[in-house]
């Protein structure tokens, strides 16, 4: 293909309309896509791979709802630990929301054919977590709905087929590009590139709703997928939009060294617990009473003390050992059948004889597109705190609203995906009706989009793609990890605007139309930047430890100056804040307290 | 390591052809995935393949690994042959490179409606199964739907339209299996003829090659049985 023949297919790229578009084929997009099929709109779902690839296939431990199947339980207690575990950050408007319809939401997965495991009465499988209390901080209570130890993997299929069922619309491998706006800020779709051809493609709906998950690969190590590379949130933050309380990401406890897989807190809930080099159940001193089973937070920063402490195990001394051959091989290989799979491969052991090496890994986002209870994103408004984007949604991963505040308990990220994309679903259901008309589309709607394209059709010499991806995520490794302090991270700063630089350097070897992933990955790597800099940036405001925020400088909890959200806007890396909403709908709230496991 | 990789761009070729690449990586704890993504990053970006989980759960990795399907991020790099012979999964119509068209697997896939049906009222809590009947499901949903086993089906190379393959039919019987599935009869209809099931000969490519372990030919042995049994 000449120039001029480039020229004219980008100015005419094919047109599709839809009642609703969303982006993201994982568990929060199906989620919202079959509740929106399920009521005649035509929607479609956008995913940059096909829809069973997408990260939530490898949730493994759980879905949290207080069903009370195996001890005495309640969405009050469920509350009260998400509130706790969020150290205090997180909306209890959202939290309340979340856990009162947690028990309808598994219900409801279940009568679509998950196939959870069962109990000995017929009644689905819970398996104790962390960070969760029976009585508002008192026994261990046993909260999170398994299948096995593929609970995502199960979740994303039976959503998946259910979606197939309903005859939702895919488009399966189209990476999107940019929202689609007019001059009055409306959200009125999104542009998308065919992978597979190369074509891009405008896609118009009335609602758009972003599910597109994390972006752990900001970091060197994470368990996240190679996919997870933070595309939604580079869309909102394009379109001149903020993103919420991004400095707080999980470092989950237990990934395996090297390839950073996730080892499920799972596998502590069903009685598995950690060792350093002397043999030590460290955990006790830490957290004596939930010891193994405290926050995330807690038990990562743990580990990481271990470590630097010279008590890490292996020959390097460099990780912790996750012991559970005490649980016997049968209990094992039923309830724990992938984690030994996991270690076996990645790991060369078999957890029925030895223990598993573990080390604090970057796991998830709780940061992201601020949202209300409906999914709608939200941003400051001129008066009055903050007022939604008309036709922008955003659920899952890639959402802030905020139910995980400073730290995430293990179990809630699966709920939250079906809690909210049901709720989102159900709205914009509502708003559409409300609204039957289409906006008109603007000519130039689609042009920054494009032009952003064009830009990775320059050819000759330059740097490359993986390098400075590499580069990146070392960067954000080393200068914002689980202990962060000022210096530090004005260094990364400094840094990043060295590498920002470089990437108006980098050229693309591949120019071909067809299955471009060097393209791809390309398109990635710019959100993944502009991710990282909302991190660091966000990171760097905080003068306060909080939850998984740990600053070395400022080593406490500040509530008086930081019992708020920020957000962050890429203009002039500004920093905003707002507050927590600390008023439930219906319940008292939960007074913030010293936050001790 | 040497690796001899299956290449073609649709706008540059006009045929297929393998491409050798010299790598320096140590083969221990390294599984293939990382060596092509090593290829990818540091010797040519064009070489083109399909990745996600890196893990073995997700299923986007499938590829002819020499001479065997299997998912690239779970293959070790030291159980391997040198040179490693890299070719897309066969019988698919190839897009590029490693990239192969799903789209008859996935039409299969759905041909078996592979969603759970109950008419009854949605009770208020979960509907009831014993830990045996869920059993029953074991090696039937842990299905990543990579589609190794039915693209090294001879059966289904020859009638990817008629033939469900291993992959459909392992998603059939995890629906048969399903206490909770009140459809039985429709499902076992909907592969009463001479090709949707019975093209299965029991040549069991798909049980050597599953990455997960899992036994189609057992579940196809399993609905035909059923198919006999209610008189056919």
């Amino acid at each position: 293909m000449g120039d001029g023949d480039f020229v004219a297919f980008i100015m005419m790229p094919v047109k599709r309309k839809f009642d609703a578009v969303i982006v993201g084929g994982g568990g929060a997009g199906l989620r919202a896509a079959l509740q929106l099929s399920g009521s005649g709109l035509q929607v479609a779902v956008v995913s940059k791979v096909f829809p069973t690839r997408s990260h939530t296939v490898s949730a493994q431990g759980g879905i949290t709802a207080a069903l009370g199947n195996v001890t005495p339980d309640n969405w009050h207690w469920h509350m009260y630990d998400t509130v706790k575990g969020s150290d205090y950050l997180g909306d209890q408007d959202a939290i309340e929301f979340m856990c009162r319809h947690a028990a309808e939401a598994v219900i409801e997965l279940e009568h679509m054919g998950l196939p959870f495991s069962r109990l000995d009465n017929g009644r689905i499988y819970q398996r104790p977590f962390g960070g969760q209390s029976m009585n508002y901080g008192g026994a261990q209570a046993t909260r999170t709905c398994a299948a096995a130890d593929r609970t995502g993997h199960a979740l994303l299929h039976t959503l998946h087929q259910q979606n197939l069922k309903a005859r939702t619309h895919f488009f399966d491998e189209y990476f999107a590009l940019d929202l689609l706006r007019d001059a009055d800020g409306y959200v009125l779709g999104v542009t998308a590139l065919c992978i597979e051809t190369g074509a891009p493609l405008v896609i118009e709906a009335r609602a758009t709703l972003l599910a597109t998950g994390g972006a752990g690969r900001i970091f060197r190590y994470s368990t996240n997928a190679h996919i997870n590379t933070g595309d939604g949130l580079g869309m909102v933050l394009r379109a001149g939009l903020a993103l919420q309380d991004m400095e707080f990401w999980q470092f989950h406890p237990t990934g395996l060294p090297g390839s950073g897989s996730l080892i499920t807190e799972g596998v502590r809930g069903e009685g598995g617990y950690l060792v350093n080099n002397r043999g030590e159940r460290f955990m006790e001193r830490y957290a004596p009473h939930a010891k193994d089973l405290a926050g995330r937070d807690v038990v990562a920063r743990a580990v990481a003390l271990e470590i630097h402490a010279g008590r890490g195990c292996g020959p390097h001394g460099d990780t912790i050992h996750l012991k559970l051959d005490h649980l016997g091989a049968a209990l094992i290989k039923d309830k724990l059948p992938g984690i030994r799979e996991l270690a076996l491969r990645f790991a060369g052991v078999d957890p029925i004889d030895e223990p598993i090496p573990i080390v604090p890994t970057a796991h998830y986002m709780m940061g992201g597109i601020p949202t209300n209870l409906h999914g709608q994103v939200v941003m400051p408004a001129r008066f009055g705190p903050e007022e939604p984007v008309p036709g922008l949604y955003a659920v899952g991963e890639c959402a802030c609203v905020s139910v995980h505040g400073a730290n995430r308990l293990g179990g809630n990220s699966l709920l939250d995906l079906v809690v909210f994309g049901r709720a989102a679903g159900n709205h914009i259901i509502e708003t559409l009706r409300e609204n039957p008309f289409a906006r008109l589309l603007p000519e130039s709607a689609a042009e920054g989009a494009l032009t952003r394209l064009e830009r990775w059709n320059k050819t000759g010499a330059g740097e490359n793609v993986a390098d400075l991806r590499l580069t990146l995520q070392t960067l954000m490794q080393r200068h914002c990890g689980v202990f962060r302090t000022e210096v530090l991270m004005r260094e990364g700063i400094a840094a990043l605007d060295i590498l920002q630089t470089r990437l108006e350097g980098v050229r693309l070897a591949d120019h071909s139309q067809v299955f471009n992933t060097a393209r791809i990955e390309a398109l990635e790597l710019e959100n993944l930047f502009v991710v990282a800099r909302a991190t660091l940036v966000s990171a760097l405001a905080r003068t306060e430890s909080r939850g998984a925020h740990a600053r070395d400088d400022y080593p406490e909890r500040d509530d008086d100056h930081w019992l708020k959200h920020t957000l962050y806007t890429s203009e002039n890396d500004q920093i905003d804040t707002k507050p927590v909403r600390l008023k439930p709908l219906t319940v008292e709230p939960f007074l913030p307290k010293e936050r001790t496991y | 390591m040497r690796f001899s990789i299956y290449r073609y761009d649709p706008e540059q070729d006009a045929k297929p052809h393998m491409q050798v690449y010299d790598l320096d990586i140590d083969p221990a704890g390294n599984m293939l995935l990382d060596a092509l993504l090593m290829i990818k990053d540091t010797l040519d970006s064009t070489l083109t393949l399909r990745r996600s989980c890196r893990e073995g759960v997700c299923g986007s990795d499938g590829m002819n690994i020499n001479g065997s399907n299997g998912l690239a991020c779970i293959t070790p790099l030291a159980d391997l042959k040198q040179p490693v012979e890299v070719r897309p999964l066969p019988g698919l119509p190839v897009i590029r490179d490693l990239v192969v068209d799903m789209t008859p697997l996935n039409q299969q896939y759905r041909s078996v409606e592979p969603w759970l049906n109950n008419a009854d009222p949605a009770p208020e809590i979960e509907r009831l199964q014993s830990p045996e009947q869920r059993a029953q499901m074991d090696g039937l949903v842990e299905c990543i739907q990579c589609g190794c086993c039915s693209s090294a089906c001879p059966s289904f190379w020859w009638n990817p339209d008629k033939f469900v393959g291993p992959a459909g039919l392992l998603a059939a019987y995890r629906f048969i299996a399903d206490s909770r599935d009140q459809t039985s009869d429709r499902r076992l209809d909907n592969l009463q003829d001479p090709y949707r099931l019975f093209r299965c000969h029991g040549i069991m490519n798909c049980v050597t090659v599953c990455p997960k372990g899992l036994n189609p030919t057992a579940a196809i042995g399993k609905m035909k049985t059923l198919l006999v049994k209610r008189g056919a």
